[in-house]
């Protein structure tokens, strides 16, 4: 297997033409070399990268924007393993890794949780069995608490300040114990988290309260792989999935002044009546009225075949990468 | 002659017995310590190796590190070589796209419109295949190991090749346009693939004065030969203005060359007018040439030749049109512009080279129209099977296949998708492309997609996943069981729980279930404590699954209602356990022990119904074991049930008389 890590430019926004088409393809700026799959990645800082490896192994990849090339900078070899080596079957995959600098924290099919500091070269902390089934995706929640879900459908929030093994609050979906495989916190209201299931389920929770989840919202008709609130505009909420759609969910308000026969959709739009007027002051997310405002959700692929693993979004930019060997750039996601 | 059998290169069966073992994707070839003839092992290496076919077995060699007599080598051997090339995985996934597209498109669109989409699926194929040539020439150039670079070469060239032989076929077969526009199709295939002249044609052009550059005429021809009139025109018009004396023969040429009929593409005119037209103007030529009118200048009197159709004097410029096609196309616009594709028969053909590359054998059966030949040739001379799986696939939506029964079943267009997407399999991240082909097939297709499907390493989670969401939207339903059972295997192996009991709830397995359960029984016995308490406390619904599970939670749940000092709760729970028979029978000893504590404590917990089922259950346990195991009995436990009784019954004791008191005030 020869699978790389690679650096892409999209494109100067100068270069939009004049129907708003991105112009020209993505250039490959550098690529290197990478042990096996990619299961995870994220900045570190504008320079520095974390990739999560399917061999357990957590590398920290150097971006040299003077000469274009890549290098490993640091590299944490059996983040992630099972503990009896020689009975064991295979290694235990890194599957998630999230980063709030200088700290690294990873997350693995060993139920393991890893506590790094970029340039230092042991582990600051790792809790091992912190979860006696596989831990998909972690990220932050404050800058001492991590929020983990696991596939026996159970969302954890952990106090890294505090030095029991244990979670500090354990959340789970009402029904079955369907796995959850991704989750984001609202960016700016800490207490809104969103996490997708194997069954394509988005659930919104509010973690001040209660120990189930918000909402259930129907989605995908497979396995939501990642969902990523918009970092500017957290009314926006972008999910992908196994079933190789994008949805868009759009929670803002002015989509609420036009009736809804009026309203253009995009192809395959749907509406979910979902929201209250009174957006500053309840989250949009969270309301449960359903008598008032609307929620748009679009899909964003018009030719679905295989699956969307993955999705980033970054002001207007909206990337993805499909199981068909294809990576896609809209740079006009709000026009 | 016969076919040359394949052969691994390094690998002498005369020097050594060989032994073989097939593999999903590979086949395993060993040598053995035995010589040809059996017994004593064969010295020395083999023969010389033999030259490697085209098309043939491709191996790599994993053996021992010395070579002398004795020691064996092992190979593997891939029959799919070409899966594995970087640059053609470009090829691979986007022709999948379009393989899709073409399977979903509305078959009900009849006449033109399915036509015209069957013709751009066509050329989405063939823009695919030129996209992967320019990627792989882009490698070529920029590699610095030279047998990259020779292999990246050839590549362009194989690449180069399907390109020209799918261009025609379109033209020939999906397009299959009528009399007259077909030439024009033709033309536009020749000018497009034949271009060995188009330096000399820059060269001339660029140059200052075009009319003086010595090869000014040659390119003339060539515009001429491929029909290229205003171009040809153009050029034409320089020389007359820089020889005035020949002005008069420049003008009668141009008057010819302007005049000629063309078929149109819009079809305005009728086949027997564009005839009418076109015998007219060749009388005319006819009498011109006769008249001596461009006896002067050797070129135009050539010129002319060729526009009456000539075969001597277009054979002439055999250098001009390199190939054979080319000659082919030309002498049919001079000749028979109406040509019907009925009419393209191969004794135009005068090429005259010694023997056909199979490229030419290629063509050759797709101008005589012989759609199963092409096919055939194309399946020898090419390493793969992706051009003719969607080539045939391609012919197939445009009805043109009959359904040409093989005698094992399927028919030809199955075959070969079945043989492609059974090639996809071998490669590691491939194999979803070659989902989509099985499901394709009618006949086979599920049956190739159950037997590949469970053969796929799975080396992480995630990929399980998807391999099951596969399964699972077929309903194959065997293979979710058996899939689901070795991941939970190997999770249990590793001591995850928890991933372990996810799996089996995904499957829906309630034997595994139940293992997962005594496993965690079991640690609960070794150790007095639970472990994964997360994942026990929180089983909800998916408790059911199992009773062995479903006790699990229960017992669980007893011990926490007892650490919370429910008593009477913990109490009720542990007695349903038993009375309930959810607890397994080898657990009631521990049930019951567990009682003892609720039975010492100072308040009566338990009432006299619940301590008769109590000594109930365990006057069962006791009477159930036979004598001999009760000999066997150790000391300790032989102890507890004393113990049991005795707390039994001290507890029946105080339960009457505390109910007795009651009833009484």
């Amino acid at each position: 297997q020869d699978n790389r890590i690679s650096v892409w430019s999209a494109g100067d926004l100068g270069n939009v033409g004049l129907n708003g088409d991105c112009q020209g393809e993505p250039q490959l700026l550098c690529d290197i070399g990478h042990n096996g799959d990619v299961m995870d990645m994220q900045f570190l800082d504008q320079e520095r990268i974390v990739v999560a490896s399917s061999t357990g192994t957590v590398t920290v990849f150097r971006h040299h924007q003077n000469n274009q090339t890549l290098s490993a900078n640091q590299r944490w070899e059996k983040a992630h393993y099972h503990v009896d080596q020689d009975t064991s079957c295979g290694g235990a995959a890194c599957t998630g890794v999230t980063c709030n600098n200088p700290e690294i924290v990873t997350v693995g099919e060993d139920g393991r949780i890893n506590l790094f500091r970029a340039d230092q070269k042991d582990a600051v902390r790792t809790i091992d069995n912190a979860d006696s089934s596989t831990l998909h995706a972690v990220t932050f929640l404050r800058t001492t608490e991590i929020l983990t879900v696991n596939s026996i459908g159970q969302l954890k929030i952990w106090d890294l300040r505090q030095q029991r093994n244990e979670p500090s609050q354990i959340f789970s979906l009402t029904g079955d114990r369907v796995p959850l495989h991704c989750v984001d916190r609202h960016p700016n209201q800490q207490h809104v988290v969103a996490t997708g299931g194997q069954d394509g389920m988005l659930s919104i929770w509010d973690i001040r309260q209660g120990t189930m989840p918000v909402s259930l919202l129907n989605a995908h008709e497979a396995e939501m792989w990642e969902v990523h609130f918009h970092p500017s505009n957290p009314d926006h909420l972008f999910t992908c999935s196994e079933d190789g759609s994008l949805w868009h969910w759009d929670t803002s308000t002015d989509v609420s002044e036009k009736p809804s026969f009026l309203h253009q959709g995009g192809r395959s739009t749907t509406y979910f009546s979902h929201n209250t007027i009174n957006q500053s002051v309840v989250s949009a997310w969270l309301s449960n009225d359903p008598t008032k405002d609307r929620m748009e959700i679009t899909n964003l692929i018009p030719n679905q075949t295989l699956s969307v693993n993955s999705l980033d979004i970054l002001g207007p930019c909206l990337v993805y990468g499909t199981d068909a060997e294809a990576i896609y750039v809209n740079r006009q996601l709000f026009a | 002659a016969a076919v040359p059998s394949q052969v691994v290169p390094g690998a002498d069966p005369s020097a050594r017995q060989l032994c073989f073992a097939w593999g999903p994707a590979e086949v395993l070839v060993c040598e053995t310590l035995f010589g040809r003839r059996g017994g004593s092992p064969a010295r020395g290496e083999g023969g010389p190796r033999r030259a490697l076919l085209p098309g043939a077995l491709t191996a790599c060699v994993a053996g021992t590190g010395e070579g002398g007599p004795g020691s064996s080598r092992l190979f593997v051997v891939r029959k799919d070589q070409d899966v594995y090339i970087q640059t053609l995985r470009k090829l691979f996934n986007e022709s999948h796209g379009i393989f899709i597209g073409l399977q979903r498109s509305e078959e009900e669109l009849a006449g033109k419109s399915r036509k015209a989409q069957l013709v751009q699926v066509s050329k989405n194929y063939r823009s695919v295949i030129r996209a992967c040539m320019e990627d792989m020439h882009q490698a070529a150039i920029s590699t610095r190991d030279p047998a990259l670079q020779s292999q990246y070469s050839t590549q362009v060239s194989i690449l180069s090749a399907m390109e020209l032989i799918w261009n025609l076929c379109e033209i020939l077969f999906v397009e299959a346009a009528a009399a007259g526009p077909l030439l024009l199709h033709l033309l536009d295939w020749v000018r497009l693939h034949v271009c060995d002249v188009d330096n000399m044609v820059r060269e001339v052009l660029s140059s200052e004065n075009p009319s003086k550059h010595e090869l000014f005429w040659n390119v003339v021809d060539v515009f001429v030969l491929q029909g290229r009139m205003d171009e040809a025109r153009h050029l034409l018009s320089k020389e007359a203005s820089a020889n005035p004396a020949s002005v008069n023969m420049y003008k009668i040429l141009d008057d010819l060359m302007k005049k000629m009929p063309v078929p149109s593409l819009g079809n305005t005119q009728t086949l027997t007018e564009m005839e009418l037209k076109w015998q007219h103007w060749h009388e005319e030529c006819q009498r011109y040439l006769q008249d001596g009118t461009f006896a002067s200048n050797s070129h135009m009197e050539s010129i002319c030749k060729i526009l009456l159709g000539d075969e001597d004097a277009i054979l002439e410029k055999k250098e001009l049109m390199t190939t054979w096609y080319h000659f082919l196309v030309t002498r049919l616009l001079y000749s028979h512009p109406t040509v019907k594709p009925m009419e393209l028969r191969m004794d135009l053909f005068l090429g005259g080279e010694s023997s056909p590359e199979p490229l030419d054998t290629i063509l050759m059966a797709a101008f005589e129209f012989e759609m199963h030949q092409v096919i055939k040739e194309c399946s020898i001379a090419l390493s793969n099977w992706w051009f003719v799986a969607h080539l045939t696939d391609l012919l197939d939506h445009c009805k043109l296949l009959q359904s040409h029964n093989l005698y094992f079943g399927s028919n030809m267009r199955e075959f070969l998708l079945l043989e492609y997407a059974s090639g996809l399999f071998s490669h590691h991240s491939l194999w979803q492309l070659g989902v989509d082909y099985f499901d394709h097939c009618p006949e086979y297709g599920r049956v190739y997609l159950e037997l590949h499907i469970e053969r796929i390493p799975l080396n992480t989670e995630q990929k399980a996943l998807k391999v099951l969401r596969i399964c699972e939207q077929r309903q194959m339903h065997e293979q979710v069981r058996s899939i689901c059972k070795i991941m939970a295997m190997k999770a249990l192996r590793n001591n995850r729980l928890g991933s372990a009991l996810s799996w089996s709830i995904r499957a829906k397995d309630a034997a595994f279930a139940t293992l997962i359960s005594d496993r965690f029984l079991k640690d609960y016995c070794e150790r007095g404590c639970f472990s994964d308490l997360d994942l026990i406390d929180n089983l909800g619904p998916s408790m059911l699954l199992s009773d062995r599970l479903t006790f699990l939670g229960k017992y669980r749940e007893f011990h926490r209602l007892y650490g919370e000092k429910r008593f009477a709760e913990a109490a009720k729970l542990l007695l349903m356990l038993m009375t309930a028979h959810i607890a397994p029978c080898s657990f009631w000893l521990t049930l019951l022990t567990d009682a003892l504590p609720l039975l010492e404590q100072k308040e009566v917990i338990f009432s006299a119904e619940q301590t008769y089922e109590l000594m109930r259950c365990l006057e069962d346990l006791t009477a159930s074991k036979s004598d001999k195991q009760k000999l066997q009995d150790d000391d300790v436990e032989a102890m507890k049930v004393e113990m049991l009784r005795l707390a039994l019954a001290r507890n029946l004791a105080r339960v009457i008389v505390k109910e007795g008191t009651l009833e009484g005030s």
